[in-house]
């Protein structure tokens, strides 16, 4: 029998294998999804939310009062968009056009160089399904699956057996993490963990490129050099090897040159690729979407037809040198995650939100608008972080509108 | 966990025979095993002299209570349904290779062991673990690949 599958759009994995039992579009039962989906499938809510200055407005006055906001503006901020399908992305890329707005998502303090070297092939990948199929050693740097992805190691990249790996993980993978503390899925590597000091990482890749050309490994902190011996013997050694890059790597690297560096080395001595542990389910969807159009993956201002990019339109600096005078924030909260000397020039500009959820950043919102959950509500395309693309259908039918719709809408009224 | 000798020692020492064992000693031994409960001993249950050591014993043996036959206990508050255990216990792999053998869904619900519902695993069909039947062995397949001790044997 055929069975129904759902995707899960709670990380960037898009689990797409998910049974769901429903009834009168209520979830009741998710099967397979990990605690994280089921938590993500299972928040459905209640009636529409239409607010102008927190007050009930509907529908219309709404997306009139937020097309206001930008067409007011010199420079609005358009940011977000990381749980977001392709197809909102792309029309946010317009509305975005159109007001000369500037234009960013969470990637640009999250792994947004990383995504740019791919897209640019600037370093080797695969899928996830290569990895499960025929990967046999696998780094977790920086990243902690267990807890940001549960079902990768499961799923993907340790333990399932592949067309080419029939024998298991016990005796044809091995998970190496790298990682400052020793997080769950460190615990799992057992004595492949190798704990680093904050900020060690390029010493590491410096030691381990050391080591990897036969010579004696030595770092500041005195890693026993015996270890990242033995750690480059086992690369040496990899016939299909795989680095999952995590934020705890990238925040600790000045740029990505040492990255770099040891993809070379590796790639001269074994088979290397490498994959980015992206959290959003659409991040790199957004990624792939600006490059396609503008050759730049995040941190674009339009001007009339034009595009400039540089960090000083990434949103951190954009509100720290309070260069917008509006934001429109789709599926995110940076008033919560974004620091506070930063965020709080968003209480100062006239902010629209448009999310599935209430957030801190709603709750200040001159205009808010409840939308359905993407992927769970409403269906499109994304992009995993491998870059596979995924496309699925709403799981229940909601009375929200979709942001899409919105986005067309208010598209309309610019 | 608790030893035989540990147990001895609350129980009342007196070898009254009473819950059908030789001695205090043999209960303690049965006790371990499973093959009795607490309650089974009168004295202990009934006399108030005992009744501190009878709770402490009742403790120790609590969390069996919601074990399976084969001593299987999921802690639900740490299980996070990443699915390790499913993917790495054996007789799932066995009965169901394609599905979640692969880390896929499983296509074979009826013949697994572990599978992951609402994001916490559920432990069913127990006559396929290994650790029962005839020809049991002591495997750690579902505990060495959990990331949060959720999964237990006692």
């Amino acid at each position: 029998m055929e069975k129904n599958y759902y995707v899960c759009t709670g990380c960037g994995l898009l689990c797409d294998d998910i049974e769901v039992e429903s009834e009168k579009n209520i979830i009741n039962k998710v099967y397979t999804a990990c605690r994280v989906g089921v938590a993500h499938m299972k928040k459905a809510k209640g009636e529409t939310n239409f607010l102008v200055n927190n007050k009930p407005v509907d529908e219309a006055t709404a997306v009139r009062e937020a097309a206001s906001i930008l067409k007011n503006a010199k420079n609005p901020l358009i940011f977000g968009l990381g749980t977001s399908t392709d197809e909102t992305q792309i029309l946010a890329i317009e509305l975005a056009k159109k007001t000369n707005a500037t234009l960013d998502d969470t990637s640009s303090f999250c792994l947004g160089p990383l995504v740019e070297a791919l897209l640019k092939d600037k370093l080797k990948t695969c899928t996830l399904e290569d990895i499960r199929n025929k990967a046999d050693v696998i780094i977790f740097w920086g990243a902690d699956p267990s807890d940001s992805h549960p079902r990768h190691l499961s799923k993907h990249s340790y333990f399932p057996r592949g067309s080419e790996k029939q024998k298991g993980w016990e005796e044809e993978r091995t998970a190496i993490a790298i990682d400052i503390r020793k997080s769950h899925t460190a615990k799992i590597c057992g004595n492949y963990f190798f704990q680093i000091p904050p900020g060690g990482d390029t010493e590491f890749i410096d030691a381990l490129i050391a080591a990897l050309s036969g010579k004696l490994p030595k770092t500041s902190y005195n890693f026993p050099p015996k270890k990242i011996l033995e750690l480059a013997n086992i690369l040496k050694g990899a016939k299909f090897g795989v680095i999952f890059a995590g934020l705890g790597l990238i925040y600790s690297l000045e740029d990505l040159e040492p990255v770099f560096r040891l993809m070379k080395i590796l790639n001269e001595k074994a088979n290397f690729h490498l994959v980015p542990m992206v959290g959003h389910y659409n991040m790199r969807g957004f990624n792939e979407n600006l490059f396609a159009e503008t050759g730049y993956v995040n941190r674009v201002k339009f001007e009339d037809g034009m595009v400039k990019h540089g960090p000083e339109y990434s949103v951190v600096e954009s509100l720290k040198a309070k260069t917008v005078d509006a934001a429109l924030i789709i599926g995110s909260d940076p008033l919560s995650s974004l620091p506070r000397s930063v965020s709080k020039n968003l209480l100062e500009i006239p902010v629209i939100s448009i999310d599935p959820c209430e957030t801190l950043t709603s709750k200040h919102a001159k205009v808010y608008i409840n939308t359905a959950i993407s992927g769970v509500e409403s269906g499109g395309s994304a992009t995993r972080m491998d870059g596979t693309k995924v496309s699925f259908k709403p799981v229940v039918e909601t009375i929200h509108p979709s942001d899409e719709a919105i986005l067309k809408k208010i598209m309309e009224a610019v | 966990m608790t030893n035989a000798m540990e147990l001895y020692q609350m129980l009342p020492k007196t070898n009254c025979k009473k819950c059908g064992k030789t001695s205090c000693m043999a209960f303690a031994v049965s006790l371990m095993s499973r093959e009795l409960t607490p309650e089974d001993c009168p004295p202990l249950k009934e006399e108030s002299k005992y009744r501190e050591n009878y709770e402490k014993i009742s403790e120790l043996f609590k969390p069996s209570e919601g074990a399976t036959e084969t001593g299987l206990i999921v802690h639900e508050d740490l299980c996070f349904g990443c699915g390790n255990c499913v993917v790495a216990c054996p007789p799932n792999v066995a009965n169901d290779p394609y599905g979640v053998g692969s880390g896929k869904a499983p296509t074979n619900v009826n013949r697994l062991v572990l599978i992951v519902e609402d994001g916490i695993v559920k432990a069913q069909n127990l006559g396929e673990c290994r650790r029962f039947g005839k020809n049991k062995i002591l495997c750690y397949g579902c505990i060495v690949t959990c990331p949060v001790e959720a999964i237990e044997f006692v």
